[in-house]
């Protein structure tokens, strides 16, 4: 334990990063300088994240590096932060994937680079701070600031139908986000505590447990995004710039996974019991339909947008699977998403910045010109199908297993999702790298130049880390997951 | 403390009526610039006003047989009201000047109006309430209408004129009823008379419904809001910004202190009528902004919208909505003040901004302006970690205290719709092109400019340190 609030400068930097870049004048000379206070940044952070977790103590379950300042003086909320084995790789994925979002906006941004600089330390702020806040107002205030910068993201520097794509995107999520605030509200009536971690031990009475854990639903459902509440994700993806779509993907979904675990699971027990079988039946739903959906997709975006709603489907089924394979599943399956959806969008951006079309048709026979660019997205590809040795692997395999402990059918509905995402990722690799190049313009085409492998690289090492060394990744959260499991299966009566 | 005759001068109602009287008196008297000169004096006699506010000696006899009552609810917000007009005084000189009706008028006119707010929170008496209405009302009336060469401007006035007439003469009949049945016009007499009662009669439920009409009307809630959005079109924009900022706010307190005060004890007739002016007004606030071009216009349905959520606080009738007014009717202030002085400055090639589409593109020319009004938006629409969040929570820690959960649920959804046209100004600033043809001329005076920031920081910086502002708001008190 350090005496200095760690977590807070993690927090708090990008923000004072922005109040720099802020004060740069805008001019085209200073726009370097701008991107690279914006890079140092974020990379300053991520290395503070990552002392974070060399400190963390894997035998504790409590949170550590807690924080804690009294912030309104009538109400029990408080300014009270700390990370657990739930949320510390939350807090590196996001601060993993920020500087690589900056590297790769450093060229195919033209305008307004010093709102966009801005935007990104925002977000990073606000999403390490939603992962690290213990207090629920806390969160809450995380959670629901996150739409400022991605809504100008959108908006600003997406594509064609950007401005419809970012007013989905924003009343979408606040619709969901706005019922949390009650129930919020609602739990503070009722205990009069805040702290995420007092509030596990304490149980509702069945009828408001629902309510509430519908009122959260409405928001995490909505984030994470599940069937039928996932339209607005195509959009926002498909218009979103290439960083946009990354942080969209690697972090901002992982939003409502750690929602349903810390909200649905960790404080309303019973009423999680009660629902399980419909957010089974809505993950199958999500899994089969949605990956039938990107099957037929023409735009490269879309297609991984829809294959993202159907990870999420594993995702939500490890969670309400409430067992350890489940939970740790999920978990992994969470963080893998995170990285190889981000690589995969970066991969699509690489192609887009040469040839600005993101039309399956167009390309073809890629690999002739681009051999590195094949390979990289070989590998992520298979990641995303889940091949053994690559982290998507991990995670799959532990929804399976949890599944089989409960139930035959959700099992063989997790396992479906695997053999459509290896019919469509494997269907549109053949479509853009292999073949013979029959568009002229794509003859030009060049292989990934320097930048763009400082991007990929670093996301495929930590692919093939996951998929090689599960454990270390496993060992810090395993504490954390057993409380929530031990906590439900108490309540339940099990 | 002994009491006095030249203590009465401590008292800030009579000072600031003997100040206005003065600043009249120079207008008069001065040759030249003497729409400067009072404008200069006024903001100087509010400035005293705030401090003897602050000083608040309590003179027993000037409370002449109970007509007035002061309490810290009271105080609080003779104090909002009195920096929102001293504000929107400072905001809008320059726009007067511009639009050549620079008239030593307009600054006695709105001192005048603040007296008659002043007297009005804190009347104690039905009689003492109506006269105060009328005397804030009468100089709003001329207000609407200062633009005298302008169409719209006497459109607004005459529109404003008739319908305030109306709803007076609803209040006043309520207000003859309630004395009809209960003898006595004294606010405390009354909660005395009727505690006696298990039931109210029916005269007296409709002295309360004229009554709570010609109040509603005041707030502007649906569905007697009809004149906001044309008279906030047709006035000079300053006067809107005094309209939506200073009697909206006093209107508030009196229609709290009404409900909460002689009708304290029957929660169960009013509330149904507040709850149903606090729903529609939401949901009409939400939805006929969507279609809106005009800022002020929008400006006006947003206002309705607000008075919504101030009216939720209202329903819940509890020590919790006491605090939740006071903080959103000051988040209210900041919000509305912080978006008037950038409206009041900023000039396109055509002259002052009034429609939404004429600000496109701003942030590319002016990016800290856009900015601003991008966080205002976003505050006013309810999004973290603006003050307008936090206003709208406490709205929603109050009723849900009570148990208002549909009302509470119908609260955010109208919040998510209104976000919409919140969002469509962000739209306009950032996502659209700058026009070619359009420059920007963004001019404002450094008194402004101070009054500006400084709300800008309160609206920005209240999440870091919440406490100031919530600890005196939880210690206000009715009666």
């Amino acid at each position: 334990m350090t005496n200095w609030p760690l977590l807070t400068v993690i927090i708090f930097l990008p923000l004072v990063g922005s109040f720099i870049i802020l004060l740069i004048k805008e001019s085209s000379i200073n726009s370097i300088n701008i991107k690279w206070a914006a890079l140092w940044t974020s990379i300053g952070t991520f290395i503070l994240s990552c002392l974070l977790w060399i400190q963390f103590d894997y035998n504790n379950s409590s949170y550590q590096f807690v924080e804690k300042i009294r912030w309104f003086d009538d109400f029990n909320f408080n300014y009270h932060i700390g990370v657990d084995g739930i949320s510390l790789f939350m807090i590196l994925l996001s601060t993993f994937l920020t500087p690589l979002c900056i590297l790769a906006s450093w060229k195919n941004i033209k305008n307004n680079i010093k709102e966009y600089m801005i935007s990104f330390l925002f977000l990073e702020t606000v999403m390490i701070g939603m992962f690290a806040s213990i207090d629920i107002l806390l969160f809450y205030i995380f959670f629901e600031a996150v739409l400022i910068p991605m809504y100008l993201i959108i908006g600003i520097w997406g594509g064609e139908r950007r401005i419809y794509a970012s007013f989905k995107f924003f009343l979408y999520t606040l619709l969901g986000s706005v019922l949390m605030l009650v129930a919020i509200i609602i739990i503070y009536r009722n205990t009069g505590v805040m702290n995420i971690q007092d509030l596990q031990g304490n149980y509702f009475d069945k009828s408001t447990q629902k309510f509430l854990w519908l009122a959260f639903f409405a928001s995490f459902a909505v984030k994470i995004p599940m069937w039928p509440f996932h339209t607005w994700l195509p959009d926002a993806h498909v218009e979103a710039p290439t960083a946009g779509s990354v942080i969209l993907a690697g972090v901002l979904l992982k939003m409502g996974g750690y929602g349903f675990i810390r909200f649905s699971l960790g404080m309303l027990p019973e009423a999680t019991a009660f629902f399980i079988p419909f957010i089974m039946i809505l993950s199958i739903i999500a899994i089969i339909y949605t990956s039938l959906v990107a099957l037929a997709q023409e735009d490269i975006k879309k297609l991984i947008a829809y294959s993202s709603v159907a990870h999420m489907g594993i995702v939500t089924i490890g969670i309400f699977l409430v067992n350890q394979q489940g939970l740790e599943g999920a978990m992994i399956q969470m963080i893998s998403h995170g990285v190889v959806s981000a690589a995969l969008f970066l991969c699509v951006g690489v192609i887009y910045d040469r040839m600005h079309t993101r039309q399956i048709s167009f390309y073809g026979g890629l690999v002739n010109k681009m051999p590195a660019y094949a390979t990289v997205f070989m590998i992520f590809m298979l990641a995303s199908v889940g091949l053994p040795g690559t982290s998507g692997f991990i995670g799959e395999l532990l929804v399976i297993l949890g599944a089989f402990k409960v139930s035959t059918f959700i099992a063989i509905g997790a396992s479906l999702g695997i053999i459509l995402s290896a019919v469509y990722m494997l269907y549109l690799y053949k479509r853009i790298i292999f073949g013979v190049i029959a568009n002229e313009k794509v003859k030009d085409i060049l292989d990934l130049d320097l930048r763009e492998k400082i991007i990929l690289i670093p996301l495929l090492l930590t692919v093939l880390l996951i998929g090689i060394f599960p454990n270390i990744f496993l060992d810090p959260m395993r504490q954390s997951i057993e409380i929530i499991i031990t906590n439900y299966e108490i309540a339940n009566g099990k | 403390m002994e009491n006095s005759l030249y203590k009465i001068f401590l008292l800030p109602e009579i000072s600031l009526t003997l100040l206005t009287c003065s600043c009249l008196i120079l207008g008069l008297f001065s040759k030249k610039d003497s729409y400067l000169k009072t404008i200069n004096a006024s903001i100087f006699s509010l400035i005293i006003t705030i401090l003897l506010i602050f000083v608040n000696v309590d003179i027993k006899f000037a409370h002449y047989d109970e007509l007035f009552s002061n309490n810290s609810l009271i105080q609080f917000f003779k104090i909002i009201i009195v920096v929102g007009s001293l504000t929107s005084i400072i905001i809008s000189k320059n726009y007067f000047l511009e639009l050549k009706i620079a008239r030593f008028e307009v600054p006695i006119l709105l001192m005048f109006s603040t007296i008659g707010m002043l007297i009005m929170i804190s009347s104690n008496n039905l009689m003492l309430m109506y006269l105060a209405i009328e005397l804030q009302s009468l100089s709003l009336y001329v207000l609407a209408a200062i633009n005298r060469n302008s169409l719209v401007s006497a459109e607004a006035g005459v529109k404003y004129f008739i319908l305030g007439a109306l709803s007076s003469g609803i209040l006043l009949y309520g207000c003859s009823l309630i004395y009809g049945f209960t003898g006595t016009t004294s606010f405390e007499q009354i909660y005395l008379s009727l505690n006696q009662l298990d039931n109210l009669n029916l005269g007296i439920i409709f002295g309360l419904v004229f009554i709570l009409v010609g109040l509603a009307f005041k707030v502007s809630a649906v569905p007697f809001h009809m004149w906001t959005p044309d008279v906030y079109e047709g006035s000079p924009t300053s006067i809107t910004a005094f309209f939506a900022i200073v009697p909206k706010i006093a209107a508030v307190v009196l229609i709290f202190r009404f409900c909460l005060e002689p009708f304290g004890n029957f929660y169960k007739e009013w509330s149904q009528i507040i709850m149903f002016l606090s729903i529609s007004s939401m949901f009409v606030g939400a939805i006929a902004a969507i279609a809106q071009n005009s800022l002020k216009r929008l400006l006006a349905y947003s206002s309705i919208g607000h008075v919504g959520y101030v009216l939720i606080a209202l329903a819940a009738g509890n020590q919790e909505s006491i605090k939740a007014v006071a903080i959103y009717m000051f988040a209210y202030m900041v919000m509305n003040v912080a978006i008037f002085a950038i409206i009041l400055s900023l000039k396109s090639s055509k002259g002052f901004v009034e429609n939404i589409d004429e600000l496109s593109g701003l942030s590319k020319s002016n990016p800290i302006i856009g900015l601003s009004i991008a966080a205002i938006m976003l505050s006013m629409a309810g999004i973290p970690p603006f003050i307008g969040f936090f206003s709208k929570f406490y709205i929603f820690i109050a009723a849900l205290n009570k148990g208002l959960v549909v009302l509470s649920i119908l609260g955010v959804l109208a919040s998510v719709i209104s976000a919409y046209y919140y969002l469509r100004i962000i739209k306009v600033i950032y996502f659209e092109d700058l026009n070619p043809n359009q420059n920007y001329n963004f001019t404002i005076s450094l008194q402004s400019k101070l009054v500006l920031t400084l709300m800008l920081i309160i609206m920005t910086f209240f999440v870091f340190y919440p406490s100031i502002i919530v600890n005196i708001a939880s210690n206000l008190m009715l009666n």
